[in-house]
């Protein structure tokens, strides 16, 4: 099973939204904490709804729409999410009033847009698409399984032009909950020198990432998602990797750059350096965290990165770690885990 | 997409062409497992009751289907710790009966996987740590809220039944069980999987119990679906899941299997966030996708377990799109909320549970407290449990919010 990807659109901490130059100017953040810069919304959602609706729907729609927009296209024939914890912003606010208000005089809208699937939902309602919308909620994986789900619909001839997208929004209480976890940093750093400063925790990050995926080879279409993979607690990650690319006949040499999910935290990096040293040691390798933060559905921006790479050509700076072969890569593997339970392989390659 | 020693690595395509229901696990108000839920069907015994588990002001005030287990006796059972999740707890129990029941030989051998559903996650969890995290963001026990995510009651459960081929969860609101049996009879006619255990489980939380609540759709009688005085639907909890297996694991078992999933549609009302359009678009397109999906005609149907919640506005539009396609000749129908209440992200799962008994006994289940048919439609659902009926084709559907409509269509072998 493999697709075309038609156009993406991404929404980060990052200029990348609507942005022709490709991470050529870089935000740095200091703290630990990256946010995603928002667009001006008017020119995607109604002014009037703009109000109701919360950042992570925001967002997604404005992706979602950007997306169908590069793309030339109207009507998606499938709409999928991915997203760990959804719509926390209205979660937080709808628990937070059940318990001040003592469960009395309660307003709905927040419990409304609450729901997992509010921003599918949301693009259903704005595009008026009928046609088949699921959204995925499994910590690590949840982008990973929308992916999944859209190519069995382009394998099963059920749908074409299927908009997927992994989002997630990080608010003050989840960012408190997951510091108080020990997710990220005890102390504020630059993103710039995240991943060169090896201790515990990383940077929390959010995004929108949108893309079109069709079955039909066109010259205009950015990359082919060429396989995906995903696996839970793997015993020996760099039997599986040389597994996944052998089922695509190739092997690691193969592989003009390997895009990994280095975060900044010791214990999550260690599996990249022990491959570094073994069966990447010869590969180019890209990071990206440092450009959008660690989240769940992260892997949605490492693949717009890779899509980004292989349509024009060039390995920005910002995101190259070593290796020579960082010009006009046509085949890319990107590794990445999230809290070692999750890991998943996308390859992409050039069309 | 599975990657491990028991995945042949080959290029050619081999696609289960059907999939069966070889294994099934309920529990909810009406019973713990099987056995209890067709007891209670045949007693016309229903599960509404005062709130007695959940801490909430509206105890006495508004009928709720409770799982009648504390989470002690549930983690008793499931031999999973009680502090976790109620819905992994409702999960673990269901699923486990589901995998028993099908009693697959050499299950190791097989890539297996776990595709369940719900729409809160640890949500009753996080309610206890956000009482103290309000007060100071330095307290709360963590411990209270690492399981928030809806994905950590799958990991939950998949972990206690050593299921690492695959897992993922699905939240499509009241939908969500049925895209993940839907979504799992995929896995397997790709020949991503040989077998899943495919539902949804959820616990009954304030979080939602307030949030119907603000909607005002809560009946504050035990409910009464497509009846034309409803006024609301009653929550419930519970969780359901069935063992889908390919062809080839099918030829293995050791018992027939119940049934096979036929049919499937998952279309969006496109609407509102959370009301149906008054002609039921999204539950017409559901209904006739999974129709055409299946190559049955509407008079084939010979069931439809209604999503039924008992508001006017479900039912309505469920009965106005079940009119423009079954008119004039109507199967029997129910909702089996009736008994269980609205179990949000289980209802789905539960119903398909329900959807392959019906086949598999024989048995339509009755629509309780059904009183008066609704001005707008020419049918009523049925009254009384009746046994010995023929039936070859189940419909089941489940439509949440956010405009969401799946519809499974279930056939007997």
């Amino acid at each position: 099973m493999k697709a075309y990807i038609r156009s993406s659109s991404c929404i980060s901490p990052q200029k990348t939204f609507r942005n022709d130059a490709f991470l050529t100017y870089i935000v740095e953040y200091n703290g630990t904490r990256l946010s995603a810069i928002e667009p001006d919304y008017k020119e995607f959602i109604d002014p009037k709804q703009i109000r109701r609706m919360s950042h992570v729907i925001k967002m997604g729609v404005a992706a979602a729409r950007d997306c169908l927009n590069k793309a030339d296209t109207e009507m998606p024939g499938a709409i999928i999410t991915g997203t760990a914890l959804g719509c926390l912003e209205d979660t937080v606010t709808f628990l937070t009033r059940v318990i001040e208000l003592e469960e009395e005089m309660l307003p709905p809208t927040a419990f409304i847009q609450s729901t997992h699937n509010t921003v599918a939902a949301q693009i259903a309602l704005m595009l008026q698409c009928h046609q088949y919308n699921n959204t995925f909620v499994h910590k690590g994986i949840s982008f990973e399984s929308a992916v999944l789900d859209a190519l069995m619909l382009l394998s099963e001839g059920d749908a074409d032009n299927i908009l997927v997208g992994g989002i997630e929004e990080m608010v003050d209480a989840s960012f408190k909950i997951l510091t108080r976890l020990g997710l990220y940093k005890r102390w504020p750093v630059s993103n710039l020198s995240l991943l060169s400063t090896a201790s515990s925790g990383t940077m929390g990050g959010e995004g929108a990432v949108f893309f079109l995926l069709s079955d039909k080879p066109s010259a205009s279409n950015m990359a082919e998602l060429t396989d995906i993979q995903t696996l839970y607690k793997p015993k020996d990650i760099a039997a599986d990797i040389t597994t996944f690319l052998g089922r695509n006949s190739l092997k690691i040499n193969d592989i003009d750059l390997v895009i990994i999910g280095k975060n900044g935290d010791t214990r999550n990096d260690e599996v990249y350096k022990r491959l570094g040293e073994s069966a990447f040691k010869n590969s180019s390798i890209a990071n990206y965290k440092h450009l959008c933060g660690e989240y769940p559905t992260s892997s949605a921006f490492a693949l717009w990165l890779a899509a980004n790479i292989v349509k024009k050509g060039v390995v920005p700076t910002i995101v190259a770690e070593k290796g020579k072969n960082n010009s006009a890569p046509k085949r890319i593997l990107i590794y990445n885990h999230y809290q070692n339970k999750y890991h998943s392989l996308i390859l992409v390659s050039a069309i | 997409m599975i990657l491990d020693a028991k995945s042949c690595v080959s290029t050619e395509k081999n696609m289960s062409s059907s999939v069966y229901i070889a294994g099934l696990g309920v529990i909810s108000a009406i019973g713990n497992d099987v056995a209890e839920h067709l007891a209670a069907f045949e007693q016309e015994k229903a599960g509404m009751s005062d709130i007695t588990m959940l801490n909430t002001i509206h105890h006495g005030e508004l009928p709720v289907a409770e799982v009648k287990l504390s989470n002690d006796e549930l983690a008793a059972i499931t031999g999973l710790p009680a502090n976790i999740g109620r819905t992994a707890l409702l999960s673990a129990v269901a699923a486990k009966e589901a995998l028993t029941d099908a009693d697959i030989p050499n299950l190791d051998s097989l890539r297996t996987g776990f595709v369940s559903a719900n729409s809160v996650g640890g949500m009753d969890k996080s309610e206890d740590f956000f009482i103290d995290f309000l007060k100071d963001n330095s307290k709360g026990k963590l411990r209270n809220v690492f399981d928030h995510e809806c994905g950590s009651m799958t990991e939950l459960v998949a972990d206690q039944l050593g299921i690492t081929d695959y897992m993922t969860t699905i939240s499509t609101a009241c939908s969500s069980s049925a895209n993940a049996i839907f979504y799992a009879a995929r896995l397997i006619k790709n020949d991503v999987l040989d077998v899943v255990i495919a539902g949804g489980a959820d616990a009954l939380t304030k979080f939602t119990l307030n949030g119907f609540n603000t909607l005002m759709i809560l009946d504050k009688e035990f409910c009464k679906p497509f009846d034309e005085h409803r006024e609301g639907l009653n929550l419930g909890e519970g969780a359901g899941y069935l063992v889908l297996v390919s062809d080839k694991v099918a030829a293995t078992l050791k018992k027939p299997v119940y049934c096979k999933l036929s049919g499937y549609n998952n279309s969006n009302d496109a609407y509102h966030q959370t009301a149906s359009s008054p002609d039921g678009t999204g539950s017409f397109l559901a209904m006739s996708g999974a129709l055409q999906k299946s190559g049955l005609k509407p008079a084939d149907i010979d069931y439809i377990n209604l999503h039924g919640t008992g508001t006017p506005n479900n039912d309505s539009a469920e009965g106005t799109a079940i009119k423009r396609i079954f008119d004039p000749e109507y199967p029997p129908m129910s909702s089996t909320k009736s008994f269980t209440g609205h179990t949000l992200g289980a209802s789905g799962g539960i119903e398909a549970v329900f959807s392959a008994l019906a086949i598999k006994q024989r048995i339509i289940y009755p629509n309780l407290r059904f009183e008066t048919r609704m001005n707008e439609l020419p049918f009523e659902p049925e009254k009384h449990y009746l046994a010995d009926q023929d039936i070859n084709h189940v419909m089941s559907n489940s439509f949440g919010f956010g405009g969401n409509c799946t519809s499974l269509i279930f056939s007997r072998i």
